[in-house]
């Protein structure tokens, strides 16, 4: 007798729990506010969807390089390809932008070593790269030693915007760390100093801090000393930047029990080893979710820089929509593709960001 | 107040520390001309697609290099914006602001600055749309005006229309874009804006051939380039680079026939171009300095004609800007 047990084919759930139409009906119409809702938005992309999409692609002007070859009614995007080269390196000598090129692959470089090299190279080229990186790449952007100069008021663009955001970063953390560390302090004059310039600096607009140092600056110099306006840039870029950094890595420091510092104490260590070796390492790897968000607040701060007269790429827009071979009004195409650059950039580094975390995570995630 | 006087004192501790400067060897020595230019406006400072500058206010500073260096591109231009302008020039960032800057008493009185001329005559004026018919500003009466907020041309316009005894109503607007937009979309009869501003806004119309420029100029905005007070040989030499583009139309002299007229010339033009004379040497530069400016830049129409005028995007009339014998207020001293 054969006697084996032969399961029934499993049913099909009925069709009001599956399908699209059972979904549909549960995320969509699942009450008369989310139908009403849903209604709402169908709508607004119906509406509005397809008119950009034809403005952007369908009815663009793509092929030419002058104004009076935009005939379509979509957008000007010959305005943009024409202006590239400015909006990417600004006035940076044609000849010469492999230099720019080659200092931006070098940061690409050094950022993706730290996520490819084993484990035990990984810290030490992370130094070596982080203290010779920025040199090598000034000497690039600015030349000398072999190099022809190219004076800084020709730098400008895209590119610009990338070396404010990453020099400014890259200065702020060490000091960040150090007014961190002395609003900590138990030496009262250290600690009165970090706890004043800290919010000196975040409590005034980065505007203003620009404007003082494009502005009032100068005259304090005697005559015939100037600071290069890049530098008093970044230098007020900076000390702005370094203002967040603190307390950022202040909200990290204090996350760190007491017992950590109680524990090095007892070992005999230091403060400056309990520090490098205890407290900062985890202080800085909870910091970093902080430290990129305040990294890329930064990174489109630097489109700022354009009230003092330095040509980043939106002062650039704003140039070539003066120029009076393109005054036909591209101000939305400028403006739509500046946009689009930032948001790839700043996704592209949250994204990082999320590696990183889970690269660094040891497991005292809570969630 | 308080501002003001520490302003004050900042300013003179600059000027008084630039007195015994010498522009002229600095810029010598350096080989380059350091010139301050708007960031961008059309046909006055404009970056092109290469990033090379050109335009009214720049051809001013290729005149000087021109006429110092005897070569038009060794300039340096160092954009800057409306506020920073006069402490870039304070503080000696650049040797000679060339930046649509309006030639007010104020500001020649207490910046510790010297306006070396003017290079274009500018004044609020009108734009409206053709299908109203109207060919003036006098039968504007009980019109809408399109404005930049904040602008020195909504006091204008306040003027005039009192004066004349007429209404109207305003639409403000933040930026000129947003000005043109408004016009454009009928929400007012016309726009008000300084006369070189609306022949661009003009061009970014969809239809500009259905908006007409007034001729009535209604304030007084002459834009001319500045320099350092305390360095009176500088200022000469700004000055009489300017007023040789100007002589220079005057006498018929263009980049083409400059080198002809030097040798062939009446003696006006051979005084000129330096091959009678000893202009140059009295302004401490070589005898062909005005000869370089206009072979290399142009006269003045050259250049107005080529930025702003018929050779231009911008088709701006002369207007104010021609020589005083042919309708205009364009007058050069006595080149002798």
């Amino acid at each position: 007798m054969d006697n084996t047990f032969t399961p029934i084919e499993a049913r099909k759930p009925p069709s009001s729990a599956i399908g699209p139409i059972a979904w549909m009906k549960e995320s969509l119409f699942s009450s008369p506010v989310n139908t009403l809702l849903t209604v709402f938005f169908a709508y607004i992309i119906i509406r509005f969807i397809p008119p950009v999409l034809d403005w952007a692609f369908i009815s663009a002007n793509w092929v030419g390089t002058t104004q009076d070859e935009c005939t379509k009614s979509g957008a000007c995007w010959i305005f943009i390809k024409q202006w590239s080269g400015q909006l990417l390196y600004g006035s940076y000598p044609e000849e010469l932008r492999w230099r720019v090129n080659l200092a931006l692959i070098g940061l690409v470089a050094v950022v993706v070593m730290q996520f490819f090299l084993p484990q035990h190279l990984r810290r030490r080229v992370g130094w070596v790269s982080l203290l010779v990186y920025p040199l090598i790449s000034i000497w690039l952007m600015y030349g000398g030693l072999g190099l022809e100069t190219v004076s800084t008021d020709k730098w400008g663009g895209f590119s610009l915007n990338i070396l404010l955001a990453f020099a400014g970063i890259l200065m702020s953390l060490p000091i960040g760390i150090i007014w961190a560390l002395g609003r900590q302090s138990q030496m009262p004059f250290v600690k009165v100093v970090c706890i004043s310039s800290i919010e000196l600096f975040r409590g005034v607009p980065l505007i203003t801090i620009l404007f003082m140092g494009s502005v009032m600056l100068p005259l304090f110099f005697p005559a015939g000393v100037q600071l290069d306006k890049l530098m008093r840039a970044f230098i007020a870029i900076t000390l702005f930047q370094s203002a967040y950094m603190a307390e950022v890595i202040r909200g990290g420091l204090q996350a760190i029990p007491k017992g950590q510092v109680e524990a090095a104490n007892s070992l005999g260590l230091g403060y400056w080893k309990t520090m490098r070796l205890i407290v900062l390492p985890q202080a800085l790897k909870i910091s970093i979710p902080n430290i990129v968000n305040t990294f890329i607040a930064l990174f489109k701060d630097t489109t700022l820089v354009l009230i003092i007269g330095l040509f980043e790429i939106l002062s650039t827009i704003q140039a070539a929509l003066q120029n009076s071979n393109w005054l036909g009004g591209h101000h939305i195409e400028g403006y739509v593709f500046v946009a689009f650059v930032f948001w790839v950039f700043c996704y592209t580094m949250s994204r990082i960001s999320v590696h990183i975390e889970q690269k660094l995570n040891t497991g005292h995630s809570r969630s | 107040m308080k501002k003001s006087v520490l302003f004050g004192l900042v300013t003179a501790a600059i000027f008084s520390t630039n007195v015994q400067a010498d522009t002229l060897e600095d810029v010598k020595k350096a080989g380059m001309l350091k010139c301050g230019v708007s960031t961008g406006l059309a046909g006055f400072s404009q970056k092109d697609e290469k990033g090379n500058w050109s335009g009214l206010d720049v051809d001013v500073c290729r005149g000087v290099a021109a006429a110092v260096l005897g070569d038009a591109s060794k300039v340096s231009y160092k954009p800057l914006t409306a506020k920073e302008r006069f402490t870039a020039l304070q503080s000696g960032e650049i040797d000679i602001l060339s930046r649509n800057t309006t030639w007010t008493a104020t500001r020649d009185t207490s910046l510790g600055l010297n306006f070396a001329g003017v290079v274009y005559y500018d004044g609020a004026g009108f734009m409206v749309n053709k299908k109203l018919g109207i060919d003036s500003a006098l039968k504007l009466d009980g019109a809408a005006a399109c404005i930049q907020a904040g602008t020195s041309t909504e006091l204008a316009i306040a003027d005039y229309f009192r004066e004349n005894n007429m209404k109207y109503k305003v639409v403000t607007f933040e930026t000129s874009d947003q000005t043109r937009s408004g016009f454009e979309s009928g929400r007012c009869d016309f726009l008000v804006s300084d006369q070189s501003q609306l022949y661009s806004l003009r061009i970014g119309l969809k239809d500009p051939e259905g908006a007409v420029v007034l001729p009535e100029v209604i304030s007084k905005e002459p834009l001319g380039p500045v320099v350092r007070q305390g360095d009176d040989k500088w200022f000469n030499i700004v000055k009489w680079s300017l007023n040789a583009m100007i002589e220079g139309e005057f006498q018929g002299v263009t980049s083409a026939n400059a080198d002809e007229m030097a040798k062939s010339g009446k003696p006006g033009q051979k005084r000129l171009l330096g091959s009678e004379g000893d202009l140059g040497e009295k302004l401490g530069l070589s005898a062909d300095w005005a000869h370089q400016i206009i072979k290399q830049v142009g006269n003045y129409s050259e250049s107005f004609e080529r930025n702003v005028g018929m050779g231009s995007a911008l088709k701006i009339s002369r207007g104010l800007n021609a020589q005083w014998n042919k309708g205009g207020i364009l007058y050069s001293p006595a080149m002798r």
